[in-house]
């Protein structure tokens, strides 16, 4: 169409999926994929039920449990008794409502964000939900995807659409290539280092240029997946031929002539030549180095070569005691080399890094070699099917003989709601996404590092740098 | 949801910066199947030690913050996860307003749904609040949601601003869900059109 304005591809997505445009600019947006997992639904369920309401789309949702599920051998049910009770009441919503479900024991389940692109269910331009915040990974198909609450939940099984306010549009381009030893997920955390925690409030961000486009599906997951701790709605990356290759032949991927008919369509997604972003920042890809973090915020991040910084440097008051505090909480002090800093456990996994692609890279690094005496170092992969791969590819050997373990599917020690937790002081590099106080259990101290990263702090019992291992 | 008229309160000043879920509410606390019940975990990490004892410098641990209604903090509150844990132990522990720089969105959005007025204003007006609150029960602050003003113990006025429609659904505790059913023959239409233009979509077989 000539002469129409130019669009971003969050506004293309956005006004595909506008009902209607209430007086106040308030829209009923229409929700295509709505993923449901045991921790945040019970309440809408119950919801529904208080008021005689029916799921309106089954057919559009899928459930899985993952958040609280145990890692270990799961063949005997769950010993605890809350997860128990919540994964019980999570079976029978599903079946009283007829929403279709991956059960523990199945080998499609998995963490909710990694079974959803894996089976074809999340495809680009869709609009896609969960009561989760890392909802936003599945930007990395091109598809507008966003975490939200319980009342969220239960509004969408009800209506399939949610009551939103537009977003503002955000333009990362990050330029050149990232170098050997420097991952997505150093990427990431580069980016959310550089615009901070709530850099990306309001927006939803799209991230292009080379470094970008270069990426596999995994590292594009892995940047959008952690959209949210730069405080953004989503994250997108415009759907390209990387993307369709990945898609082809999922078990829901269309196919044949529906297939070329969908391309063609998630081709025309692109943001147009000159569409206007409210905010832009530009990076250069070749000038990041393998990041890890020092604090209790995604945004307290330096490279591995890096020092921890002195609180006393901080010319603001409130911000220099709260520095203070994060080093206390990390038992960390001023001016200590981030290399030197020795670590207890490492976990490999999450809807960071949980794919295949991390699990071999983590293999990589382990390869001949040994995890360091009095470390912990867990491998969880994102889905049962992603186990499968890893086994058939031979990397549970690999890591296992590293002295590695290799454990079940599920969210496992990102979010210390299962049995996988740190103990109080307990220091872990590890993949996942937030290094929050208590986030992986009451007292454990975070730092937030790539897999090949956390694959080469076990081996050395420090926080490392992966490039003396390439 | 209850509604949201005009709160005259004790507000407990919080002067931190990113105070994320986890914070309000760690994730070991939410495998609960209900909504009510976790007021008594509300920011559990900065409220107990680790044997479960109140930590005597937490403000909502000392009079009269226990009694306070609205909390005021810093920049990027609520930032991290969805949970609306988060909201719910703030409401089960008395808490219906929210007052800081800004918040994060899902946060954000939350609050409206559970009858919890979240109000963003300038550093410079959170400070002065703050030093306000900081006299206690001699200093309460009233909240007009009609009027959008937050009004200071000295009768000084602060304007906020606010969404129109969440401000109608909140003054009127109105159900978002049965606002939206309003619309269905809208969204039914929606998906016929949505079916025919674009029939690669594919339906999830029920398993």
């Amino acid at each position: 169409m000539s002469g129409a304005k130019p669009r971003t591809l969050f506004d293309k997505i956005w006004d595909a999926h506008v009902v209607e445009r209430l007086p106040d600019g308030t829209c009923i947006l229409y929700i295509d994929r709505h993923l449901v997992h045991e921790v945040t639904s019970p309440q809408a369920f119950e919801g529904l039920r208080a008021a005689g309401r029916a799921v309106r789309r089954p057919e559009a949702t899928i459930a899985v449990v993952d958040h609280n599920v145990p890692t270990s051998d799961r063949r005997a049910g769950i010993s605890e008794e809350e997860s128990r009770i919540q994964v019980e009441t999570l079976e029978k919503n599903v079946a009283e409502f007829g929403v279709p479900y991956f059960p523990l024991l199945d080998e499609r389940q998995g963490i909710v964000h990694v079974i959803g692109p894996e089976q074809g269910i999340i495809l680009p331009g869709m609009t896609v939900v969960c009561g989760d915040s890392h909802t936003s990974t599945h930007g990395a198909l091109g598809a507008l995807a966003f975490g939200i609450g319980t009342s969220e939940v239960e509004h969408v099984l009800a209506t399939q659409t949610l009551l939103q306010q537009p977003a503002q549009n955000m333009l990362i381009e990050v330029s050149g290539r990232l170098p050997p030893g420097t991952t997505a997920k150093d990427l990431i955390l580069a980016i959310i280092g550089c615009i901070g925690t709530a850099g990306g409030t309001g927006h939803v961000i799209e991230y292009a240029g080379e470094a970008v486009r270069e990426l596999d599906m995994a590292g594009r997951m892995t940047v959008c997946n952690m959209s949210i701790e730069a405080g953004a709605r989503a994250g997108l990356i415009a759907p390209d031929e990387t993307t369709f290759t990945w898609i082809a032949g999922r078990p829901y991927a269309p196919r044949g002539e529906n297939f070329a008919r969908a391309c063609t369509y998630w081709r025309s997604l692109a943001s147009d030549p000159g569409a206007p972003f409210d905010k832009v920042v530009r990076l250069n890809a070749s000038e990041i180095a393998p990041m890890v973090t020092w604090g209790t915020s995604p945004e307290t991040v330096a490279p591995i070569t890096g020092a921890v910084p002195d609180p006393k440097a901080e010319p603001d008051g409130a911000k220099r005691a709260q520095l203070s505090r994060m080093l206390a909480y990390m038992g960390l002090a001023p001016g200590q080399k981030l290399a030197e800093v020795a670590i207890d456990v490492v976990f490999i996994g999450s809807c960071t890094n949980g794919r295949i692609e991390d699990i071999r890279a983590a293999a990589a690094i382990a390869k001949g070699r040994r995890v360091a005496a009095n470390v912990r170092a867990l491998v969880v992969p994102g889905s049962g099917l992603v186990k499968k791969q890893a086994e058939a590819e031979g990397l549970d050997r690999v890591l296992l003989d590293a002295g590695f373990e290799w454990r079940e599917p599920g969210c496992s020690m990102c979010l210390g709601m299962n049995p996988d937790k740190l103990a109080p002081g307990q220091r872990s590099a590890s993949t996942s996404n937030r290094n929050f106080e208590g986030r992986q259990g009451p007292g454990g101290r975070t730092h937030l590092v790539s897999p090949a990263m956390a694959a080469a702090a076990a081996i050395t019992g420090r926080l490392a740098d992966v490039r003396e291992f390439l | 949801m209850e509604k949201f008229t005009t709160l005259t309160a004790i507000a407990a000043p919080l002067p931190l910066a990113n105070v994320d879920t986890d914070k309000i509410i760690p994730a070991r606390f939410l495998k609960t199947i209900r909504r009510s019940g976790l007021g008594v975990h509300l920011f559990d990490t900065l409220r107990y030690d680790v044997e479960g004892r109140e930590r005597a410098d937490f403000v909502l641990n000392r009079e009269p913050y226990r009694r306070a209604q609205i909390l005021i903090a810093h920049e990027n509150f609520g930032c991290g996860s969805s949970r609306e844990h988060a909201p719910w132990a703030l409401l089960d522990f008395g808490i219906r307003a929210v007052i800081a720089p800004d918040f994060a969105d899902i946060f954000y959005n939350n609050c409206f749904k559970n009858g919890i007025l979240p109000i963003r204003l300038p550093r410079a007006v959170i400070d002065t609040l703050i030093g306000d609150a900081s006299q206690g029960d001699n200093a309460r602050l009233t909240i007009d949601l009609a009027r959008q003003v937050v009004v200071r113990p000295n009768g000084e006025e602060i304007y906020f601003d606010i969404n129109p429609f969440r401000k109608h659904s909140l003054l009127n505790g109105l159900d978002d869900i049965g606002q939206t059913l309003r619309h269905e023959a809208r969204i039914t239409s929606f998906e016929e059109a949505r079916r025919a233009a674009q029939p690669w979509l594919p339906a999830i077989a029920p398993v």
